[in-house]
């Protein structure tokens, strides 16, 4: 613990806002976005002329068709916002480093109210045929277009997908701590229990153990419901500074630490610790600022992209000891909603929707803001959730986030 | 059995920094970067050695032993056409963190296990001579 009072204490998440979430919804990104933008700034009692920052994950250009967004001049011109603080780009700690960078220019005085957004149309994307996957650049002799920077080391032995770097970190977890698919499947079961209560969630209907080893593999040993679902939908905050929390119309989430680290190598195949990778550093560095501990935290929104990224998670972030998370899950109630650790509490990615980490931050507020309907959390003595957990990212990226209901 | 790797192979682009390594397997050998003043093997390739900032920095054969960090059995058809391959993860015999994405071949999955001894062996396609790894000789069909 640092002896000055870390800078994102500063910031409170102040407004949330979501556009429609979907399958194929067939809307353009900028038009969900301004749903989700206009949502977030009308819920923290402000207006347009309020916001001064902005920000998104991850900008201009970025990966395959539906995945990157608006960039912030698209949406800075078509809100006609006044900035003195805008930030886009994908490299950092995770989805969720815009809205850490809102959270550092909120703390040093260079905006006052930031609009921070996450968007993706990958499901309507793919629906019309227009995902071309990994896009390579050429330079071969044939047809086939070469590939250069990280992607040369893996494309050409068919390690095309996260999937396959995942699959060979839930094998290694397998191979070291005994994990079994019986207790990995527990994390997708919970999440489809979850979604089951949430009426925007992508996949609602009930799965059981049996359903979830049945369907067909995709990379050993991660099957088809160890994936998150490609959805269309944006997501939305305002992140102010904490000055303004009381006048808020709905309580606001205060940021009491983020998680920032990447101390091993930056790559999915030559990081040193195959189990855990960057999750590792990240949850460390949170950790090293906050007199906050994991038995604090009442629910926990961490990111499943894939089955065994919130599995590794609950290890970094120290819900439990390292190697442990099988146990931990087993029979999924440690992970319910009335279990110890309340887990992807909408369903997470894999059965709320792929909204890339942003859907994760939302939830957290939801629940801080006791809005959670009938999935929402509460801890034993009957009280309400007052500290959230939040990660994003898997592999060599990742980004964690506590929230607070109240300052400090 | 599975397939040695997908249907169609994804190449490298040969720039100068990395020619060497995809064309080492011409005459059989893999080969890496080393730091002629601490000795450390290098991977990806960098102008100067990572671990002492050395700019002494040369292309060196290594034996093409390795040892299974992890795998997978690629099942869905990324790649139209693709039967089951198995990727690897493997970690050459003279220094454990320098690590290859592979293909095993040789071997069927059912035999396939963390930490076994591999050796390589190399797939040419067009001027790309691609890395896979089998059962070191004799230990295992």
């Amino acid at each position: 613990m640092s002896t000055t009072e870390p800078l994102e204490r500063r910031a409170a998440i102040t407004g949330i806002g979501q556009s429609a979430i979907g399958r194929r919804l067939g809307r353009s990104e900028l038009d969900l976005t301004l749903d989700a933008c206009l949502d977030a700034v009308a819920d923290a009692g402000l207006t347009r002329d309020d916001i001064d920052g902005l920000a998104t994950y991850p900008g201009m250009g970025t990966g395959t068709p539906g995945f990157a967004g608006p960039t912030t001049p698209e949406v800075q011109d078509a809100l006609r916002l006044s900035l003195d603080w805008h930030d886009g780009g994908g490299e950092g700690p995770g989805q969720m480093r815009a809205l850490i960078a809102a959270c550092l220019a909120v703390g040093a005085g260079l905006a006052r109210h930031v609009l921070v957004y996450r968007t993706v149309t990958e499901s309507t994307a793919q629906g019309s045929g227009s995902r071309q996957g990994i896009g390579g650049d050429g330079g071969g002799s044939g047809s086939v277009p070469r590939f250069s920077g990280f992607l040369q080391w893996t494309l050409p032995f068919g390690a095309v997908s996260a999937v396959n770097w995942l699959a060979m970190v839930a094998q290694r977890r397998i191979h070291e701590f005994g994990l079994t698919r019986d207790q990995l499947g527990q994390i997708a079961l919970n999440a489809r229990r979850n979604a089951g209560l949430n009426p925007t969630a992508i996949y609602r209907e009930p799965m059981d153990l049996e359903a979830y080893l049945s369907a067909r593999m995709i990379s050993t040993p991660l099957g088809l419901f160890d994936c998150d679902a490609p959805s269309d939908g944006s997501t939305a905050f305002v992140v102010s500074h904490c000055d303004y929390a009381p006048d808020a119309p709905r309580p606001a989430c205060h940021v009491n630490a983020v998680g920032t680290a990447l101390r091993g190598r930056p790559s999915w195949d030559q990081f040193d610790d195959m189990t855990t990778m960057a999750a590792r550093d990240a949850a460390a560095s949170m950790w090293e600022r906050t007199e906050l501990t994991p038995a604090d935290v009442d629910v926990a929104q961490l990111y499943d992209g894939f089955s065994i990224l919130a599995m590794v998670w609950i290890e970094a972030l120290g819900f439990c000891g390292r190697g442990e998370g099988g146990p931990f899950v087993e029979g999924g109630s440690a992970i319910a909603l009335d279990g110890v650790l309340p887990l992807n509490t909408a369903g997470g990615q894999l059965s709320g929707g792929r909204l890339h980490g942003f859907g994760l931050i939302h939830e957290a507020c939801v629940q801080l803001r006791g809005e959670g309907g009938d999935r929402q959390v509460t801890r034993p003595g009957g009280r309400p959730p007052e500290v959230a957990a939040v990660s994003n990212g898997g592999g060599p990226i990742a980004g964690s986030l506590l929230l607070t209901r109240g300052a400090g | 059995m599975t397939a040695d790797g997908p249907s169609i192979r994804l190449l490298p682009r040969l720039e100068p920094d990395n020619e060497f390594f995809w064309t080492s397997g011409a005459d059989g050998r893999l080969r890496f970067l080393r730091c002629q003043d601490c000795r450390s093997f290098i991977h990806p390739p960098y102008p100067r050695c990572p671990f002492c900032i050395s700019a002494d920095v040369a292309v060196e054969p290594v034996s093409g032993r390795a040892t299974l960090v992890a795998h997978t059995v690629n099942v869905h058809a990324w790649i139209p056409g693709s039967e089951p391959y198995i990727i690897g993860l493997v970690a050459i015999e003279e220094q454990e963190d320098v690590r290859l994405t592979t293909n095993l071949v040789g071997v069927d999955p059912d035999d396939v296990a963390t930490g076994m001894a591999l050796e390589v062996v190399f797939e040419q396609n067009d001027d790309v001579y691609l890395p896979l790894f089998r059962p070191a000789d004799g230990s295992a069909s």
